[in-house]
């Protein structure tokens, strides 16, 4: 899911909301642990000016650089673009070895922070005072920054899911938007039995899809205090996923198309593929990669377990976060607020970002912004339902990333054999496990 | 490509010159000469060599840092069922395909050099235009091929009705890959075997002609033997080439994830070791484990190829 990371949502026109206020109020509290600054000390330095590097991909971030500098004219802000996802990790890693190069500010992904925060490599910002933040984002985001009682970064944007749909092709089948999981095997089985080439969605084993499918179900296979970590694939919530997710395999459901290749458009533009369920950053990917669809898609919530407590979770999204070897930090500190706590957050939901503030999730103007694409639906107003459902207790990882990179080794079997996707989850879990060992982590059962 | 054969040790003086004080003087002019080569050979072959040895002696963790383990990694990799299932995928590699490829690239080679190929220019190019298509090209346009849903497997299985077995499954994965490399490197065998074959003198054939030999018999006993050397290097070369598989299962990984693990070959697995699990040091370990051993290989081949020319 590393390209669910990557968010060009140019489509979510918005105007101006105006944020959080850029001052948390908190100048008593002199910085406690290692790293630390008062309201006034960061307000200070951003006037003292300086120069800091920002290591970031997201694209909207480069008319926040502008603006903040506008702002702030005595500092200099170095946008690099130092890869997407992974590449960006492991050049941030062999730096922060190396002792040099290393950034002033690094966006990092959700599920990817584990592996930062576990060795402290990036800052605990509650020194700064992050944790006044606390209510300005929303559940998800929020809980995925914070880790061993610290919180390492602020959120950037979020991902909360939602089923996208071809209305066209639901309506010529005549079937129903599903509102449960029970109505979404149902609605599968009828759309490829009506056509044998069409297909509910595809999906060929992605962990983080998995991971975020199990969020939602109430699964919680990850125990991770701090460096005891507990991985078991066999609780209530992943086996609710598991036994669908098996029915769909079983009865071949899934159209074995792997997302993000070309024939993952071409399937959504040509009907063999009806539906998805993930983030909201999805709709500038929709209209960038599939023009054509534009008027017969849809946005509805995820479908749920128990339709008395709607559940929802997050796939992608990620944080800006300060990494520790910085020497900037109180600079640093003053940029992540105005980028994504201040100013920078209008600038960065104008140019099509999801956003992870309350605030703006709350705002009319947000809520009520008509969707072309979606047939002038106002999909924002699911997503924002979506975000307020998502359970904050799940953890991931802190190496996620590699574990999501052997997902197709292990539990993938079950999409190409007769592997079951339980036994292949077991897999999974094993040689995550095996791996966690490796890496000095205290496994427990 | 014939001068294989090993310099001659004719010509070295019998008994070397009696040895005199001005020895350590001469010694450092030696040195001096050579020290150009000796500077850029040592930062360019032997220092990243060295550093990889260094490098898999250790083993850092995320919980712990990095210690020194002496030979711990080495002792994991063989213990290591990932290392060796990557090692015989790539054997097998090896044994199938090699020969098939160089048999190709023989039998086209030695029809293009028999003179009696209709437009054998075009042949010559055509056979080994594939070689000029970047790997990474190739890769994705037989992936195309390939895909038994929108590619031409999936449009003959429309077409005809048909249903062809998906070339991108586990079981037949390798089997496609083998078929790409193939295709990519017949004809740079092919031009290898042809170079050779234009350099062995003609009054030979005409000799053999005389004699009333066959054109079967003018392959085994002139043009074979002749080549010898061209053929033990294209072997090694494709020795190499496969322990070394790591473009097509990387690009075709994205268009069959589960049928092509992060350990489908040894290069994909310290790839993914290095780069998603940063366990650069087993990495290390994997990598030299995987040079000592294509070496060997390598060096077994060409004695047994050389041998028989002695």
């Amino acid at each position: 899911m590393t390209k669910t990371a990557r968010r060009a949502l140019r489509g979510v026109g918005l105007a101006t909301v105006v944020a959080l206020g850029l001052t948390a109020c908190g100048s008593d509290d002199g910085g406690s642990g290692d790293a630390g600054a008062s309201a006034d000390e960061v307000t200070q330095a951003l006037e003292e000016g300086g120069e800091i590097t920002v290591w970031a991909w997201e694209p909207t971030l480069g008319q926040v650089v502008e603006d903040f500098q506008a702002e702030y004219p005595n500092v200099k802000v170095n946008l690099v673009n130092a890869g997407t996802a992974n590449d960006q990790y492991t050049a941030l890693q062999n730096a922060m070895q190396a002792g040099s190069g290393v950034p002033d500010v690094a966006q990092i992904e959700y599920y990817a922070m584990g592996q930062f925060s576990l060795n402290e490599s990036i800052t605990d910002l509650s020194g700064f005072g992050a944790g006044e933040l606390a209510d300005s984002y929303s559940p998800g985001p929020w809980s995925a920054v914070q880790a061993n009682d610290g919180i390492y970064g602020l959120p950037m944007d979020s991902g909360p899911m939602a089923l996208y749909y071809n209305k066209d092709l639901f309506d010529e089948y005549g079937i129903e938007v599903p509102t449960t999981w029970d109505e979404y095997l149902q609605a599968a089985r009828d759309l490829h039995e009506a056509n044998p080439n069409a297909y509910m969605t595809n999906d060929t084993g992605d962990g983080g899809f998995a991971t975020s499918m199990i969020w939602q179900a109430g699964g919680r296979p990850y125990q991770v205090d701090g460096t005891e970590v507990g991985i078991d694939f066999s609780d209530e919530g992943s086996t609710r996923f598991i036994d669908l997710w098996q029915q769909m395999l079983d009865e071949d459901l899934l159209a074995p198309i792997t997302s993000w290749s070309d024939e993952w458009f071409q399937g959504m533009g040509d009907g063999t593929i009806a539906s998805l369920a993930t983030g909201a950053w999805m709709p500038a990917n929709l209209e960038s990669s599939l023009p054509d669809g534009a008027g017969s898609w849809r946005v509805a919530p995820l479908p749920q377990w128990d339709e008395n407590a709607p559940a929802s979770a997050e796939n992608g999204g990620s944080a800006l976060t300060i990494p520790d070897a910085s020497s900037k930090k109180e600079l640093a500190y003053g940029f992540l607020q105005y980028a994504n706590a201040g100013d920078g957050v209008a600038t960065r939901l104008e140019n099509g970002a999801f956003p992870a503030t309350t605030a703006d999730l709350n705002s009319e103007e947000f809520l009520s912004t008509e969707f072309e694409y979606f047939g002038g639906q106002r999909a924002n107003e699911v997503f924002a339902e979506s975000a307020a459902n998502v359970a904050d207790d799940w953890s991931y990882l802190p190496f996620q990333v590699y574990a999501n990179s052997i997902f197709n080794d292990t539990a993938g079997k079950a999409y190409v054999s007769n592997t079951t996707l339980a036994e292949g989850l077991a897999q999974w879990q094993d040689a995550s496990r095996r791996y966690g060992e490796e890496q000095g982590f205290t496994i427990t059962d | 490509m014939t001068t294989l054969s090993p310099p001659t040790m004719a010509g070295r003086p019998a008994a070397p010159p009696p040895r005199k004080r001005s020895t350590r003087r001469r010694s450092w002019v030696g040195w001096g000469f050579i020290a150009p080569f000796m500077v850029v050979f040592a930062l360019v072959f032997l220092a990243p060599i060295a550093y990889s040895i260094y490098l898999s002696l250790f083993r850092e963790q995320m919980v712990g840092g990095t210690s020194f383990v002496g030979l711990d990694n080495y002792q994991r990799a063989f213990d290591d069922p990932k290392f060796w299932e990557a090692l015989g995928r790539v054997s097998l590699f090896l044994v199938i395909q090699v020969p098939i490829m160089l048999g190709i690239a023989l039998l086209v080679a030695l029809a293009i050099d028999s003179g009696r190929l209709y437009g054998k220019n075009f042949f010559r190019i055509a056979i080994f235009m594939p070689y000029a298509v970047p790997a990474v090209v190739a890769t994705l346009m037989w992936g195309f091929i390939y895909g038994s849903r929108f590619g031409l497997v999936g449009n003959i299985n429309d077409t005809f009705n048909v249903s062809l077995p998906n070339p991108l499954s586990p079981d037949l994965v390798l089997a496609s890959i083998g078929n790409i490399v193939t295709w990519e490197f017949v004809g740079y065998n092919m031009l290898i075997f042809y170079a050779a074959l234009r350099v062995i003198p003609h009054s030979l054939y005409e000799a053999a002609e005389i004699d009333g030999a066959s054109q079967l018999r003018m392959i085994t006993a002139i043009k074979l033997p002749a080549i010898r050397g061209a053929l033990v290097i294209a072997t090694i070369f494709s020795i190499i080439g496969s322990f070394q598989l790591f473009n097509e299962p990387s690009i075709l990984q994205n268009l069959a994830p589960n049928a092509i693990t992060t350990y489908f070959t040894p290069n994909l697995f310290t790839y993914s070791l290095s780069f998603s699990g940063q366990q650069h040091n087993y990495a290390a370990t994997v990598a030299i484990l995987m040079g000592l051993l294509t070496m060997v290989v390598a060096y077994v081949v060409q004695l047994r190829g050389m041998r028989k020319e002695a």
